[in-house]
């Protein structure tokens, strides 16, 4: 299939694009790396009035460290995300995470910015975005607006970005002492989006049982006293792929908070999961397959991040 | 709206204005010319479009033409020529990397990349980078062999290239074609270049089931750039309807099928209404403006549901659903079950798969008015098939009609059979007196390729204490879409499983019963390994449940049933004839090359750590080299014998003409080993030319496994024939008795001592321009053809056991494959490097039917999976290595001994790995009987779900 007609510009400033956004409305696509638009294009599934090309826009493509954290502007392609010491060192979950998308000729051109703003719930990136608590740099005509990623996502294919607004970058605030990331998902063939996908963090090792729990994990109070042990005091556990966006396990993370992260608690809150999850089902895997791959990737991966702790 | 854009391919810049919408690689292809850049599925999944920009390698088909102003693109041809990637080009000739050449391109440039960064990967790196480029033929090994090769600098063993003692056959030869495929050099037919081309595109049926109300195409017409807004009615009118009945099925029926649906529509992605435009888009866009008035009916769905009393019934005028039912019965099946000590019971559900060639179908017509002739460029494995079905449902004679397969990429069964929106497309050239062209699109291909495999097959087995099968009772349901196909109808499927399922087996009492059923989903028909997938499958996971039922060894309980080799000739219960085979020879050479001993001794230890691994053993029989009587005596116009024609060129080479066809087995390679062995002359003498119905001898083409043994045993007779007529010469030329002499090496040689007496050079120069010299009463034959039919048996059985090697995730419910082998016996070999890689092929095929390929509906009919994102086909990182091991029993009834090799692999590879889940399950007493085994699937068994 050939895509149906559509105006093609390549606005050379933010300034300019966010005219285009203002002529075209709810009828011009942004187009940044292309790897979900180009396909949806084609298929006719997408038939916009025009396709608005930022791939030209300067400034949007550098990955650089702040006293915010790590910045990731919205056109840094997925291959630069994975190929960057930047990201290792201050990102390490993005790093694990990145060599899910797709196959290398993908990462070559999808960008994280269109990632995020495309919200596909079964996509890497956002969730890991919503577990490293970071911020989502809209830009738009009226100025800048950051808004927290577990905000930001709202549904399927549907984000907090008002008519107008595109992202501009993403800050990965840095990460507090004592937290580990995980990541794993499960996809039927390599490169395929996953039937369930988990990005998570934890705190652990030297917490005494029953820590309290902040927001984030910035803090790092958990940490005081203690001898190192594999006790959990905080963990952060977004699924994706399993419901309309990426979906935070809080009853499953209060069920392991202060807990031995052994067969018994992970079981545990694996049951509580089911109060976090209502996956949809689909022609890949049933609404009980999909929970069941939650509940075995949360005991797979936070029984690894707990081994690594202790 | 058109941008103007500057970029530089392959090192020239070059300017250009394109429409915004235009993808890069349909620039580089349509408006350029670098058709080394294929199409595939145009949603970035098969990486047939990779092309390089600014020297990454991206999906041509995910980058807007216009967003390539400015950049530096390389293509395969810039990267060919400029020797780039002479290395891996050699390495993956020298492997047979590649069989349709169809990926190849994108292949190549995804491997240099992969080198460029990491100059010596091991075979999990390679997996991983070439993990996003499909590959139908392959099944990856040897594509990662040659990368490894190409990457160490050496091509580890090459294959000889030409021995120089003349004697090919049984000979891993290189095949010539491939040079041309390596470097982006193939004419895929959508590559075919004609004046004035228009293209078509279809309105398709958005539902299972409907009746047409109202087509309102004056939107669609007005458009410019539209040329053409044909209906169905409006086509009838050009075209006679077709039946898809055999008449040798009794009591069979199906109804008319037209090019494009009258009154009423029987499957979602139906062809309804044409339109023909100047481009493809503009194709698409008339379609969006033809507006159908449809009244929906309910669709027939289910197979059970359709033989129901008050089911719909699709075709009122036939009375019911129901297309045939079967009954094969032999010995006394109730005194088998009651004599026996146990009898088991299993009902098993086979997807419905369908076939996936990386190069879609495609078609291009072009028909001259002058001249009122009909030329047709066709992505095809049966051209003469194809031309007479033109010649009288167009109603065109049959000289006036030429049908040409240029590089095809990939078949498998699917481009054997008449395709409505194909003909009607043939119908619009002669309606418009214009060229044009029709070529599917991935949608539409999940849509309306045939699909197959789609049974439910409850088997019952009665056995003694040790183990020996007495009987068996099967009944096969199988739903085959709306109609059945046409000419080779949707029936044969079915009839193999009911016949193959005992295949290697000896008990006798035998009862069978198959249902084939009309239903409302896109038709199926014959693909690659036609219902052997199915019939092992069935029969291979009840040898395993009687061995596990009973405490015995799975490879001891197949040893007690197997026919051995005392007991040939044999004609089976089913009435099948099998000449000689080789059961238990094949089954000690696969566990000796899988090393089984040791593996058992692996998986037994792991098992008592917790790691649930499986062995699955599969013994199949294959049919190959259908004989005489097949499809005429059902009255189907599909010629069963073969012709070649060899022509002894002045020079002294050979052009050779054959009616078997080439999709990227190397058809042509084998033919020219015959040829070269059987006249004498170098191979890189010899030219093989198919697929041209204006040019080669007449013939059935490539299919069910005949290339080899009809089109090589024929090319035997040419060649033999040549060489009398050569030496004849000869003997004149020199005037000593032509016994005195044999061609060798393409010298006229004195036959006792080898010594040279003549080049062919100088008897060909004597012969065809001075005669003069030759004596009055003396004519030369120098082009000679032949043609042969297999008479003394109805089919050439193979066999062969293949072995899978698997671990289940029994959290998951996912399964990795460890390993795969396989011995099979094919006959005599022409060339084992061949056979070799059509048995990965096949055996990939195999894997895909057992772990994840499926055609989903819904309840109203709907086909859930149109992209190759929800169709699931294997590639690089989910394929094992697969392990070939050969018996050779050649075939006694002809000179070659040739029998087939293109379909085994894929008929006992679903049974193995079904088989080795199971024993990976069993220490849970949990047990699959469908494929594809999803992790859904294996959970429900282990009750996790």
């Amino acid at each position: 299939m050939k895509p149906a007609p559509f105006e093609y510009h390549r606005p050379a400033s933010l300034a300019e694009t966010f005219d285009l956004l203002d002529r075209y409305g709810d009828d011009g696509r942004i187009l940044a790396g292309g790897q979900s638009l180009v396909p949806a294009l084609n298929l006719r599934l997408a038939t916009p009035r025009a396709v608005i090309d930022i791939n030209r826009v300067p400034g949007l493509d550098a990955i650089r460290v702040t006293p915010e954290g790590l910045v990731i502007g919205a056109l840094v392609r997925q291959e630069a995300l994975e190929r960057s010491p930047l990201v290792r060192e201050h990102a390490p979950l993005v790093a694990a995470a990145v060599p899910h998308v797709g196959h290398s000729a993908i990462r070559a051109r999808g960008t994280i910015g269109g990632s995020l703003a495309l919200a596909d719930p079964a996509a890497e990136l956002p969730a890991c975005m919503v577990a490293l608590g970071a911020t989502i740099r809209a830009g738009s005509r009226a100025g800048r607006r950051d808004v927290a990623a577990a905000d930001f996502f709202r549904g399927i294919y549907t984000t907090a970005l008002a008519p107008g607004e595109i992202v501009t970058e993403v800050v990965v605030p840095r990460a507090a002492p004592g937290w580990r990331w995980g990541f794993e998902e499960l996809a039927r063939r390599h490169g395929d989006f996953a039937l369930a996908g988990l990005a998570a963090g934890v705190q652990a090792g030297r917490g005494a049982a029953g820590g309290e729990p902040s927001e984030y994990g910035i803090a790092g109070r958990g940490a005081a006293g203690g001898e190192p042990s594999d006790v959990l005091v905080e963990s952060r556990l977004v699924f994706f792929g399993v419901g309309p966006r990426p979906m935070r396990g809080r009853r499953a993370e209060a069920a392991l908070a202060g807990q031995r992260a052994d067969a018994a608690a992970l079981a545990a809150a694996g049951r509580a999961l089911d109060g976090d999850l209502d996956p949809p089902g689909d022609v890949h895997g049933s609404p009980a397959l999909r929970r069941h791959l939650a509940r075995v990737l949360l005991a797979r991966v936070v029984g690894r991040l707990v081994e690594a702790c202790s | 709206v058109l941008v103007k854009i500057a970029l530089t391919v392959n090192g020239t810049a070059i300017t250009r204005d394109v429409e915004g919408r235009q993808n890069l690689v349909d620039v580089l292809r349509y408006d350029l010319g670098f058709t080394g850049s294929h199409i595939g599925c145009e949603h970035g999944v098969c990486g047939a479009c990779t092309v390089r920009v600014d020297g990454t390698p991206i999906r041509g088909c995910l980058m807007l033409a216009a967003q390539a102003d400015g950049c530096r693109v390389e293509t395969i041809e810039g990267v060919a020529e400029s020797g780039a990637i002479a290395a891996l080009q050699r390495a993956f000739r020298a492997k047979n990397a590649l069989q349709c050449g169809f990926c190849t391109p994108g292949m190549l440039l995804t491997a240099q990349a992969l080198l460029e960064r990491n100059p010596d990967p091991d075979p999990v790196a390679i997996r991983e980078a070439i993990g996003g480029n499909y590959c139908r033929c392959t099944g990856y090994h040897a594509i990662v062999q040659a990368i490894l090769g190409a990457a160490r600098g050496r091509s580890a063993k090459a294959p000889e290239a030409a021995p120089s003692d003349g004697a090919y056959i049984g000979r891993s030869v290189v095949r010539p074609q491939t040079a041309r495929l390596v470097a982006g050099r193939g004419t895929y037919t959508d590559d075919v270049a004609v004046s004035r081309l228009l293209h078509a595109a279809f309105v398709r049926s958005p539902h299972a089931h409907a009746r047409i109300a109202r087509i309102d195409t004056a939107e669609a017409a007005a458009l410019p750039g539209v040329v053409a807004v044909v209906t169905g009615r409006e086509m009838a009118a050009h075209c006679e309807p077709w039946v898809g009945v055999l008449k040798n099925y009794v009591g069979m029926k199906s109804a008319p099928q037209y090019p494009l649906a009258v009154d009423k529509a029987v499957w979602q992605g139906e062809p309804v209404v044409a339109v023909v435009a100047e481009s493809r888009a503009l194709a698409e866009d008339g379609c969006a403006r033809v507006r159908v008035t449809w009244e929906p009916l309910p669709p027939v769905v289910d197979a059970e549901a359709a033989l129901a009393p008050g089911s719909p019934v699709i075709h009122p005028e036939l009375g019911d659903n129901l297309v045939l039912e079967t009954r094969i019965k032999s010995g006394d099946v109730d005194a088998a079950f009651k004599t026996a000590d146990a009898v088991y019971r299993e009902t098993f559900d086979t997807g419905r798969h369908t076939v996936v060639s990386l190069e879609p179908r495609v078609v291009l017509a072009d028909y001259d008015p002058a001249d009122l002739t009909l030329t047709v460029y066709h992505s095809g494995q049966a051209p003469y098939m194809l031309h007479d079905i033109l010649s009288r449902h167009l109603r065109i004679p049959e000289h006036r009609v030429r049908v040409i397969n240029k590089d095809v990429g990939g078949s498998f069964g699917l481009k054997i059979h008449t395709y409505p929106d194909e003909i009607a497309t043939c119908a619009l050239a002669v309606m418009l007196g214009r060229a044009v062209k029709f070529l599917a699109d991935r949608v539409e291909s999940f849509q309306t390729d045939i699909h197959s495999r789609d049974h439910r097959v409850t088997a019952e087995v009665a056995v003694k204490r040790d183990g020996t099968i007495l009987g068996m009772r099967l009944d096969d349901l199988a739903p085959v879409g709306p109609f059945s196909m046409y000419p080779r109808s949707s029936v044969v499927e079915s009839g193999q499983v009911l016949r193959t399922t005992p295949g290697p087996y000896r008990f006798r009492d035998y009862d069978a019963r198959g249902r084939v059923v009309f239903q409302n989903k896109t038709p199926m028909s014959q693909y690659r390994a036609v219902g052997h997938p199915v019939a092992a499958l069935v029969m291979e996971a009840m040898v395993d449940r009687v061995a596990r039922e009973l405490g015995l060894d799975p490879v001891e309980v197949r040893r007690r049933n197997l026919l051995t080799t005392d007991m040939y000739p044999y004609t089976a219960p089913t009435g099948l004839f099998f000449e000689k085979l080789s059961h238990e020879e094949s089954l000690d050479a696969v566990l000796d090359l899988a090393g089984y001993q040791a593996l058992c001794a692996e998986r037994d230890r792991l098992r008592a750590r917790g790691v649930y691994r499986g062995l699955g053993l599969c013994v199949f029989i294959d049919l190959t080299v259908p004989g005489a009587q097949t499809y005429g005596t059902g009255g189907a116009r599909i010629s069963s014998q073969d012709g070649t024609t060899i022509r002894l060129e002045p020079t002294g080479k050979l052009t050779v003409l054959s009616s078997v066809t080439e999709q990227g087995q190397g058809t042509d390679t084998i033919l020219a080993q015959v040829a070269a062995a059987t006249v004498g002359v170098p191979i890189d003498d010899v030219r093989v030319v198919t697929g041209d119905t204006m040019v080669t001898p007449y013939g059935g083409g490539t299919w069910g496994s005949r290339g080899a043994g009809i089109g090589g045993e024929a090319t035997i007779h040419t060649g033999k024939a040549l060489k009398e007529n050569i030496l004849k010469v000869a003997a004149v030329v020199l005037e000593v008795d032509a016994l005195d002499l044999d061609v060798r090496g393409g010298q006229i040689v004195d036959a006792r001592t080898g010594e040279s007496r003549l080049p062919l050079s100088e008897l060909g120069r004597v012969a065809y321009f001075r005669p003069d010299q030759l004596p009055k009463d003396f004519q030369s034959e120098l082009t000679v053809t032949r043609h042969y039919v297999p008479r003394h048996q109805p089919l050439a059985y193979t066999n062969g056991v293949q072995l899978s090697y698997v671990e289940v995730d029994v959290d998951t419910g996912f399964v990795k494959l460890l390993g795969h082998w396989v011995a099979e016996d094919c006959g005599r070999m022409i060339n084992p490097m061949l056979v070799d890689e059509q048995v990965r092929g096949g055996v990939a095929h195999g894997i895909g039917d057992a772990l994840f390929e499926h055609c989903v509906y819904d309840e109203q009919g709907q086909l859930l999976t149109t992209t190759m994102m929800d169709y699931l086909v294997p590639m690089a990182v989910e394929l094992p290595d697969i392990g070939v091991a050969h018996v050779e029993t050649p075939t006694a009834y002809s000179e070659g001994g040739f029998k087939g090799a293109g379909e085994g692999g894929v008929a006992g590879a679903p049974g193995a790995v079904l088989n080795a889940v199971n024993d990976a399950l069993s220490p849970f007493k949990a047990r699959v009987t469908r494929v594809p085994m999803t992790p859904e699937v294996i959970l429900r068994a282990l009750n996790k779900l």
